[in-house]
């Protein structure tokens, strides 16, 4: 195998799977960008911060909204400010590189260095939004139209995309991916993410709130499950409250930070989907 | 098949282009340009020549989707050790699961009985049956039984119960493919919020409504030039979702068992915010002049003016298994709910809604192997029919589109 190749292996505060990391390293070796799906709380876009941190490069991310274009991303040709300028004849207009704005991806591909470009959550943009993306990303080069301009990596970055399923991806951006599927962290993953975030737990508690944590996880008929970052915070409420174990296997104590919903609260106060909800009884 | 044979990659190409075809023949969607990108990846040495190496290389590569994780799983395991066929067995499993319903048949005589029975004391029956129901899982009295755990128990049956072959973390591929640690993820399974919510974004009907804030150059370009080529930006508003949705469900009886499922449904449509309106009514079977504006029928609502508040284009969706005794459509005081005294037959009604609203669907959440019931056939001539899957959902958009 290549030398190169396992080049990123996690981090300190970021614990990783074997099967992620094998698959950052595909990515990155084959120079395609990695699709990372999963749970929310999974750590999809905590990803990105790890690899550049790991490898030591810079990270660019762009945070994709309901509202972002794909040409966006790339750059900017700020018309109405170039607009603006030529009214009153005091500044130099011709030259139209200085209104070129470069976005997230233009950024990443013109960079001297190889960076980390994070292209966050692009489920939420429209549904053509990928497939403007297919050029750039598989020649990892681009155009400015409006001056003619070519750039070309120097280094392909290293891209992680992330979505939460919210649209379906169309296939032709999906053949041209990496893809990983984030799993929920079993017991032993979920032991060590815990260590990380806090070093100082006895043994006894955390035993205690990942069978908690586990158990309401299982319920029947929640709406939203609770996340690793939600357990997280549980756990650090617990321990600034200086819950005991037994404590925490009699009730559950801040039950709110985990679950944020009320019909979700409901359930798990009665351990499971009520046998009888309002809706569909019988008339 | 001729092969332009390479040196280096023909050897890995060779012993695992058999997998790339069963893969295929398993409608895992893998392409030509995917293959190339693995045995490229192969080339590079990324497996590092173990069979784990490939089984991750393989399927980061070539799925893009953990829907199909778990079929990937089978057939690499298949594949690669000619592991039992597990998915033999669950396909009579899972078939049972999801026609679980002997539809019963309301003839006059039983409907005597039923009318006769306090409601009451029938709830109750009904719930004890279904207590004993999940104790025994199979067999037990058949109408009721249906109504119970089956079809929905697949959370109890299929993430724990069937997980054969074991969680082992990492072991060998095989192992790890034989685990099929990625079930629950199979469409054909699942249906979460999630899902249904991604399926009802495609119902949109987009238009400029709410705030101008996006530069409209053609608008600029005219406005400026009017002006003499003084500068004058014109915005406009963006395009936004105008789609207004009506959601008639069917509750109780019959549609007990699929409580869970219209749940989901609901819960989803009422959380997708994009919709311009979004208003939800139940009914009992069929709509007859009131319908109700809560599961339990307590506030009622008139179904005329329901149709005169409502816009023209608004998208009627209801949700029912349409399975019924004819008469409940076509007969004057048909209504089950003997109480009702309906003037007008069922059907009528449900023939208003449809010149009314233009744009209207009916999901069945029954398998459509079952519509061949009666009413089920007389709904149909009224209203395009989906099923309550993902599948169903999606091809509403294109029903009510039109």
């Amino acid at each position: 195998m290549n030398k190169d190749f396992d080049r990123f292996s996690g981090t300190s505060h970021y614990i990783t799977s074997p099967e992620l990391r094998h698959s950052v390293n595909v990515a990155a070796a084959l120079g395609r960008p990695l699709l990372v799906k999963g749970e929310p709380g999974t750590g999809k876009t905590l990803l990105a911060y790890a690899i550049a941190e790991d490898l030591g490069l810079e990270l660019i991310s762009w945070n994709v909204k309901s509202t972002s274009k794909a040409i966006e991303g790339l750059y900017v040709y700020d018309t109405v400010q170039r607009l603006q300028d030529s009214r009153f004849g005091d500044k130099d207009i011709s030259d139209i590189r200085q209104y070129i704005k470069l976005g997230p991806l233009g950024k990443a591909l013109t960079s001297n260095e190889q960076v980390v470009l994070l292209i966050d959550e692009i489920d939420k943009a429209d549904l053509e939004f990928p497939n403007d993306l297919l050029h750039e990303l598989d020649m990892m080069e681009f155009v400015v139209v409006e001056t003619g301009d070519r750039h070309v990596a120097k280094q392909r970055p290293i891209v992680i995309v992330t979505s939460n399923s919210e649209k379906e991806l169309p296939d032709a951006f999906l053949r041209r991916c990496v893809f990983h599927f984030i799993q929920f962290p079993d017991r032993d993953l979920m032991a060590r993410i815990i260590g990380v975030h806090h070093p100082d737990i006895a043994k006894k508690l955390l035993d205690q709130c990942l069978q908690k944590f586990y158990y309401i996880r299982e319920l029947a008929g929640l709406r939203k499950r609770p996340s690793t970052s939600e357990l997280i915070d549980w756990i650090g409420a617990l321990i600034q409250a200086g819950i005991s174990p037994a404590e925490v296997s009699k009730a559950i104590p801040f039950l709110g930070t985990l679950i944020k919903r009320k019909e979700d609260l409901e359930i798990v106060e009665q351990g499971g989907r009520p046998a009888n909800r309002q809706r569909g009884v019988w008339p | 098949m001729p092969k332009a044979r390479q040196s280096g990659e023909a050897e890995h190409t060779g012993i695992f282009l058999d997998f790339f075809y069963r893969l295929k023949d398993s409608k895992v969607p893998v392409s030509l340009s995917e293959w190339m990108t693995l045995v490229e990846g192969l080339a590079l040495g990324l497996h590092g020549s173990s069979l784990i190496g490939f089984y991750s290389l393989s399927r980061s590569l070539l799925v893009k989707d953990e829907a199909y994780f778990d079929e990937f799983d089978r057939v690499f395991a298949e594949h690669f050790e000619g592991v039992v066929d597990l998915s033999a067995i669950e396909k009579d499993v899972f078939e049972w699961l999801e026609n679980p319903i002997q539809p019963y048949q309301l003839d006059p005589a039983l409907r005597k009985v039923l009318d006769s029975v306090d409601v009451e004391r029938l709830r109750e029956l009904f719930e004890e049956r279904l207590r004993e129901q999940t104790e025994r899982h199979n067999g037990g009295n058949r109408w009721i039984g249906t109504g119970g755990t089956s079809p929905f128990g697949h959370g109890g049956y299929h993430p724990g119960g069937i997980r054969v072959g074991g969680q082992g973390r990492f072991g060998s591929a095989v192992q790890v493919a034989a685990a099929r640690r990625f079930r629950e993820h199979r469409h054909d399974l699942v249906l979460d919020t999630r899902q249904l919510s991604v399926a009802l974004r495609k119902l949109r009907a987009l238009r400029r409504s709410g705030l101008a804030d996006e530069l409209d150059i053609d608008g600029t370009i005219d406005k400026t030039a009017r002006e003499a080529g003084e500068l004058e930006l014109v915005f406009r508003p963006e395009r936004r979702n105008d789609l207004r949705l009506l959601l008639a469900m069917d509750v109780g009886g019959s549609m007990e068992p699929y409580r869970h499922l219209v749940d989901l449904l609901f819960s989803a449509a009422h959380a997708a915010r994009h919709f311009k309106r979004f208003e939800h009514v139940y009914f009992h079977n069929c709509v007859y002049g009131e319908v109700y504006q809560d599961a339990l029928f307590r506030e009622a609502i008139s179904t005329q003016r329901l149709i005169e508040q409502l816009d023209a284009d608004t998208r009627l969706v209801l949700v029912g298994d349409a399975y019924m005794y004819p008469g409940e459509l076509t007969d004057r005081y048909g209504a089950i709910q003997w109480e009702d005294r309906n003037e007008t037959p069922g059907y009528v009604w449900l023939e208003r809604l449809v010149t009314r609203f233009k744009h209207s669907a009916w999901i069945n959440p029954m398998s459509s192997r079952m519509w061949h019931a009666p009413s089920v056939r007389l709904i149909r001539n009224l209203y395009p029919m989906v099923e309550l899957t993902i599948e169903g959902i999606e091809s509403l958009a294109g029903e009510l589109g039109k």
